[in-house]
């Protein structure tokens, strides 16, 4: 295998300049930053959305919006933060890190890596667009079960459903572009097992899209038919079946949450030995976990439907397959603490953020192992408190680790020290804010308030006053982030190319900011 | 830098991807607006600037392929491009293999009657017998005769299958530097194919005139035709690609060793093939 690269001959001189720069860019960088500021725009939008909600529930009764528009603010937050915050950032950090970590010039398929992008934001003009369209947005949740989103939803579902498909392409491209870049494009002597878990657990994940969004496809284009074209595929009428719907809706939807995990778990296991200055503790047991936590979401899935009068047989089979999931992800709590245990331990804001994951994920975890034992779901499922099960996986778990992420590599990407000051205002700001938002919500649901639900009863009131108060302020500290990305990007202290004095990896052995193009000679790996 | 030709290609900023997704949008977009009564126009435009994508981005890579800038390395990534790209089409069908399944098995038992559902039967829809192929307990779509496998469908299945043998012979053409044992196993294999699809077109109007099998006629025919249907837009696709290449080959492209573009195509055809022989067992044999 040659390790030298070969440019295209305009490509230094004549390349093009300003937006038209960012538009036909091959680099894996740039792509990897507009991916970022993607992700990024989009957490704000889905944030605002989860302000008009909490708005709405900061009292009973109606008082800020219609029934209607509260249902589409719900199904647009969580389309938005699944689909435009959380999986394109994790693609932007797979995109500007898989190469610089494994030491390759780029991605293996540059041209197929912009268009992988520059899907994306037409993608979402189309989904957001549906908010304007006479009838209104979708309003039948994240999950988009039928009937709901068949027989009685507005016009604009058609668009939707479209949005979906072109989301799902570029996720299969991109994930078809890790995969080769992994297998093929790894310096001399990285050979897999020395591959950083970053990369390991993107390389994984990518499985899991490739697998799974075709099937999403299918779920929104048996929609799309008998929405308009006269098939049976959701109506018991015509021999099929709504809860159908839900089958091919989950096979999708467990992986999916575990594709929003899975690199996670790779930043927190580059972050921790860093700031540990110990190895990380059961590197080839974390790679087996992830492998196993992405082999068994695909048998789990209908812990989603407990209560859709399955054949008491499946329950208690998805039930122990369920639980069994938590004993990898039980190995990597246990790695993560290991890798700490007596280290050298210094609390940079990215390792603040990295344990704030450790604690709080794991909070998220034993929660979804009491709604995956089946008999005690039937009381869990559809209230606030899966809401809160999955807002700590997800806030507190994928999103903690993609700020993390940004505080650990910003210094690399730009050139510029993060303000610690700033970030750990932000951290402590936010951690507090999180907890006060979504830890109230598990006891308003265990004591039985409904999700998707614009008014309650009276005896939730305080709590969600309290929830509310607490996603205000965690909002809020959102748009203080802002500022922060701002600021470093415009100046800040020197990084120096090691950045932090833990850290291993070929990523910290070139310049920061990283010269636009990076391992044109491939480096030797021992 | 121009290193010599040994390096690994990054290609030069590209404008083909972003008219991509316009086409994409455009195309989408306007279909749905058309879904409610909108102009089509906005869908054709679409689907114009995806063909003129297609020719200028395809253009430039074989430009860049006949130029010698691909290395052995950069054939890998395309061999794994492609490979992973058929894997997740073959999860698409599976989706619907799924449904098929499903129903056959769980959900119209259970409309029967099945497991814990008799009294469903009983008060909702007594007469309905739960045997596939079924339209369901509202006979959605009326009286239909169901497809039999014996008649065109099994002719299909000896012309792909025979088209998997004449695509086999083609690359042994040239693998061998043999341009007309090529160029001729091409042809046969373009031909078969548009005749797979003569085919299936002269069975779907057969069945919408003839049969009252229809795409809406309950889960039967929702199954039959959107899965023969996908499929039978995948042969388009697929016998498409392949005259592509047979135009390549009658130009001169490809050598005995390099010829990555062809094997991706019959990789393509084969798995076109298999999806095939299971929608022949499973919705046209067994039901
Ligand atoms: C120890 C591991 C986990 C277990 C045992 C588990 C279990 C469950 C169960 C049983 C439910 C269904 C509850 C119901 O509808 O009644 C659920 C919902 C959910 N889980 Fe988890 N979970 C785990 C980890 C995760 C992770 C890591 C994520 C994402 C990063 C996640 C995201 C979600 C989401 C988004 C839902 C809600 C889906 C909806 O909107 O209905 N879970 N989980
Ligand atoms: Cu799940």
């Amino acid at each position: 295998m040659s390790t030298a690269t070969t440019h295209d001959e305009h490509h230094d001189h004549g390349a093009p300049s300003g937006l038209m720069r960012w538009i036909t860019t091959t680099n894996h960088k740039d792509i990897g930053t507009l991916y970022l500021w993607f992700a990024f725009i989009m957490l704000l939008i889905g944030g605002a959305m989860a302000m008009v909600i909490r708005a709405e529930l900061f009292q009973p009764g109606l008082q800020v919006v219609d029934p209607h528009f509260f249902n589409t603010m719900t199904t647009m937050h969580g389309l938005i933060m699944v689909f435009g915050a959380i999986m394109p950032g994790m693609v932007g950090l797979a995109n500007w890190q898989i190469p610089l970590m494994i030491g390759a010039p780029d991605m293996a398929l540059p041209r197929m890596n912009n268009w992988s992008f520059w899907i994306l934001p037409f993608a979402g003009t189309m989904l957001l667009s549906t908010l304007f369209m006479e009838g209104g947005g979708p309003a039948f949740g994240w999950t988009f079960y039928a009937p709901l989103s068949t027989t009685f939803a507005p016009a604009s579902t058609d668009f939707f459903i479209f949005a979906v498909h072109m989301l799902g392409f570029s996720s299969i491209m991109g994930s078809i572009n890790i995969i080769a870049t992994v297998l093929n494009m790894r310096a001399p002597g990285m050979t897999l097992m020395k591959m950083p878990l970053f990369v390991w657990t993107w390389f994984i994940t990518a499985f899991l899209l490739i697998a799974v969004m075709p099937v999403l496809a299918g779920a929104v284009t048996m929609m799309l038919t008998d929405r308009n074209f006269g098939t049976s595929f959701f109506s018991a009428a015509g021999g099929g079946d709504p809860v159908l719907f839900q089958h091919v809706f989950w096979f999708f939807g467990h992986p999916e949450v575990y594709i929003m995990i899975l690199p996670a778990f790779g930043v927190i296991s580059e972050i921790i030995p860093t700031f540990a200055r110990k190895k990380l503790f059961g590197y080839s047991s974390m790679v087996y976990a992830t492998a196993s936590i992405a082999f068994l979401s695909f048998i789990v899935y209908a812990h989603h439907m407990f209560t859709t009068g399955m054949p008491v047989a499946g329950e208690l089979y998805f039930m122990y397959a369920t639980i069994m999931i938590a004993v990898p992800t039980a190995v990597k709590v246990f790695n993560w603490t290991a890798t700490m245990w007596k280290g050298s331990m210094t609390f940079e804001t990215p390792m603040l953020w990295a344990i704030a994951f450790v604690f709080l994920f794991t909070i998220g975890g034993f929660t979804g192992l009491m709604m995956g034992i089946a008999p005690a779901d039937m009381q869990y499922h559809d209230t606030y408190f899966i809401v809160a099960h999955f807002h700590y996986v997800l806030v507190t778990g994928a999103l903690f680790a993609m700020i993390g992420a940004f505080y650990y590599w910003m210094p690399k990407w730009s050139g510029h020290m993060v303000s610690e000051r700033l970030g750990k205002i932000h951290f402590w700001w936010s951690v507090i804010s999180v907890n006060v938002l979504f830890f109230p919500q598990h006891f308003i649901g265990l004591a039985g308030m409904p999700r998707r639900i614009p008014d309650y009863s009276l005896q939730f009131a305080d709590w969600n006053m309290v929830s509310s108060l607490g996603g205000f302020a965690f909002g809020l500290a959102q748009v203080f982030f802002l500022f922060i990305i701002i600021k470093t990007i415009r100046g800040g202290k020197a990084a120096t190319s090691q950045v932090w004095e833990g850290a291993h990896g070929l990523e910290w052995t070139v310049p920061s900011p990283a010269p636009y193009h990076t391992f044109e000679t491939a480096p030797e790996v021992r | 830098m121009s290193s010599s030709n040994g390096g690994y290609y990054l290609p030069a900023p590209s404008h083909w991807p972003i008219v991509g997704s316009l086409g994409m949008f455009l195309l989408l977009f306007g279909f749905a607006s058309y879904l409610h009564g909108s102009t089509s126009l906005i869908m054709i435009a679409g689907a114009a600037i995806i063909i003129v994508m297609l020719f200028g981005w395809f253009g430039t890579v074989i430009n860049e392929s006949l130029a010698g800038k691909y290395n052995n390395q950069v054939d890998v990534s395309f061999r794994m491009g492609m490979a992973w790209f058929i894997f997740s089409e073959v999860m698409f069908f599976a989706a619907f293999f799924g449904a098929l399944f499903y129903a056959r098995m769980y959900s119209v038992p259970w409309l029967g009657g099945a497991s814990n559902n008799v009294m469903t039967n009983e008060l909702l829809w007594p007469t309905f017998e739960a045997i596939w192929p079924t339209n369901g307990p509202a006979a959605v779509g009326g009286e239909y005769h169901p497809m039999g496998a014996w008649g065109i469908p099994a002719i299909n299945t000896l012309i792909l299958l025979s088209s998997g043998v004449t695509v086999t012979w083609a690359h042994w053409g040239l693998k061998k530097d043999d341009r007309t044992q090529l160029i001729l196993g091409l042809m046969a294999t373009v031909a078969l194919g548009f005749l797979f699809l003569g085919l299936q077109a002269y069975e779907y109007h057969h069945a919408y005139t003839e049969m009252n099998l229809k795409l809406s006629t309950g889960m039967y025919g929702t199954t039959f035709f959107m899965l023969t249907g996908f499929h039978g837009l995948h042969v388009t696709l697929g016998a498409t690609m392949l005259f592509v290449i047979l135009i390549r080959s009658m130009k001169g492209h490809f050598t005995e060793e390099h010829h990555f573009a062809f094997e991706a195509v019959a990789w393509y055809w084969h798995f076109v093939d298999v999806v095939w022989l299971g929608l022949f067992v499973f919705v046209y044999w067994l039901v």
